[in-house]
């Protein structure tokens, strides 16, 4: 299994193709519905440096807070994707991500936006929040708790060799089409 | 009944058993999904990560799935038992379970788009009652994420792109072609509650109930314990897969209710839910004895 390194060149992510398994190390940021909605509204300069050359991550995370006021992710598996399909490709863009983490996969819109940018998409295994909250050793910092709530804010996190799937690729490869391709042709079959 | 009014901490047991530990019949779906796909193949690792996550989550105690989703509860009660001080316990115990993270809080107010920050709010959780002979509280729920629940869905028959007429021959078009549409996004493999007949509000809630049922068990009515066993094998054959990464196994289950309907509708009703088949049930007797179900 392939590990990578966060922050991420251009480089690095269009060697990347469809059914590569990857381990991920250093520093992302969450995001989900609320979140790509209001990094569409304006450029949010504050939270840019943490979007640059790395990944977003669709989760929507339990959190604990400890007695210092630092923060827990206690359980932190991906959401549905798909959502953010309207704007996945424009905060790329925008932000200058190298990736998106989540589940499901996106549209044709995300895929031509991960090959105009130089970004891949990432699966994650939907619901394994404990596997995936263990490789999340430590909450940097938490930007919009207050106004978005906990599943909605966008968390700067320090992951360590968090496992991921490629189902969409820089090169215009996508799992997802190929499956619901298959599965339409077999559906088409039993519904003769 | 004085009984039934110290019922909060057992409801939040309820609550933490299910988000915590997925039951043993669902475990042995998956182990069992896992054996038949190909080794080290996506669908494989998939599985084998989810077993590893299913395991990990009952030895520390903490949620499964980080969506805890929506409490849905079915509750029995003999004559005489306030169904409104049941409601108002159980609604502490969300709070409850929520402060100590056996809960995401997932109430979000639409109108504001603010999170309660309980893990209550209008309509979450879910509740049902039902009066019985039985002199004893009986509580079945299950936890019912959001990601899945976006993949439900109904069909009105006769469906004329699905070929689907008003027979067990149009519910099997209408189901096949929901698996397809849900693809991975639902969390697959997933279980399906399915109502055929009812109405729009009545539908869903059958739908719901029937994933109270046992993975494996046979439907009481043969036409319907046939159509299960034909859906879950050609629902296998779509090839979806576990996370829709391509496999052998995309449904673990299906389950399928029935109810009677007005001459002018004939609704195929879809729950899909996730392979975090989160559920428990517990009993409370008029002593105030209590016994865990699942």
């Amino acid at each position: 299994m392939a590990e990578l390194k966060l922050p991420v060149s251009e480089e690095e992510i269009r060697k990347l193709k469809v059914g590569d398994f990857v381990e991920l190390s250093g520093r992302m940021i969450t995001g989900r519905d609320t979140a790509h909605h209001w990094l569409m509204q304006d450029v949010r300069e504050d939270v840019m440096p943490y979007m640059k050359d790395t990944v977003i991550y669709h989760c929507g995370p339990v959190v604990a807070k400890n007695d210092d006021g630092s923060y827990d992710f206690v359980a932190a598996g991906p959401t549905t994707s798909i959502r953010e399909e309207p704007y996945q490709a424009d905060v790329i863009g925008r932000y200058g991500l190298r990736g998106v983490i989540g589940k499901g996969g996106m549209g044709a819109k995300t895929l031509a936006g991960l090959a105009e940018h130089g970004a891949v998409y990432l699966h994650a295994i939907g619901g394994a929040a404990q596997v995936l909250a263990r490789a999340i050793p430590k909450v940097e910092r938490v930007f919009m708790l207050d106004e978005f709530g906990v599943p909605e804010a966008m968390w700067v996190i320090e992951v360590d060799r968090f496992p991921v799937v490629v189902s969409m690729d820089s090169h215009g490869g996508s799992l997802h089409d190929e499956v619901e391709g298959e599965s339409k042709r077999r559906l088409e079959e039993l519904l003769k | 009944m004085a009984v039934y009014e110290n019922l909060v901490e057992t409801f939040v047991e309820l609550i933490r058993r299910a988000s915590t530990q997925l039951p043993d019949d669902v475990v042995s779906a998956l182990e069992k999904g896992k054996a038949e796909e190909q080794k080290t193949g996506l669908a494989e690792k998939a599985l084998g990560t989810i077993l590893e996550n299913v395991e990990l989550a009952r030895s520390i105690s903490a949620p499964i799935c980080q969506d805890t989703g929506t409490p849905v509860v079915w509750i029995h009660h003999p004559v005489g038992v306030s169904t409104r001080a049941l409601a108002a316990q159980f609604h502490e115990a969300v709070r409850t379970a929520t402060e100590r993270k056996f809960l995401r809080p997932n109430a979000v107010d639409t109108l504001t788009g603010r999170n309660t920050g309980t893990g209550a709010g209008r309509g979450i959780p879910f509740l049902h009652f039902e009066e019985w002979d039985e002199p004893r509280v009986e509580v079945r729920m299950i936890l019912k994420g959001g990601g899945s629940e976006n993949v439900g869905a109904q069909y009105k028959l006769p469906d004329s792109r699905l070929k689907a007429g008003r027979d067990l021959e149009g519910v099997r078009r209408a189901v096949l072609d929901a698996v397809f549409e849900a693809q991975g996004k639902g969390c697959a493999p997933g279980v399906l509650g399915v109502c055929v007949g009812g109405d729009r509000v009545s539908a869903f809630e059958m739908s719901k109930r029937q994933l109270l049922r046992p993975i494996v068990d046979t439907n009481p009515i043969p036409e319907l314990a046939e159509l299960e066993e034909r859906l879950l094998r050609e629902g296998n054959q779509l090839g979806v897969g576990p996370m829709g990464f391509g496999g052998k196994t995309t449904l673990l289950a299906v389950k399928i209710g029935v109810l009677d309907r007005l001459p002018a509708c004939y609704f195929v009703t879809v729950t899909y839910m996730c392979w975090a088949d989160r559920k428990a049930a517990v009993s409370i007797d008029e002593g105030g004895e209590v016994t865990w179900l699942s």
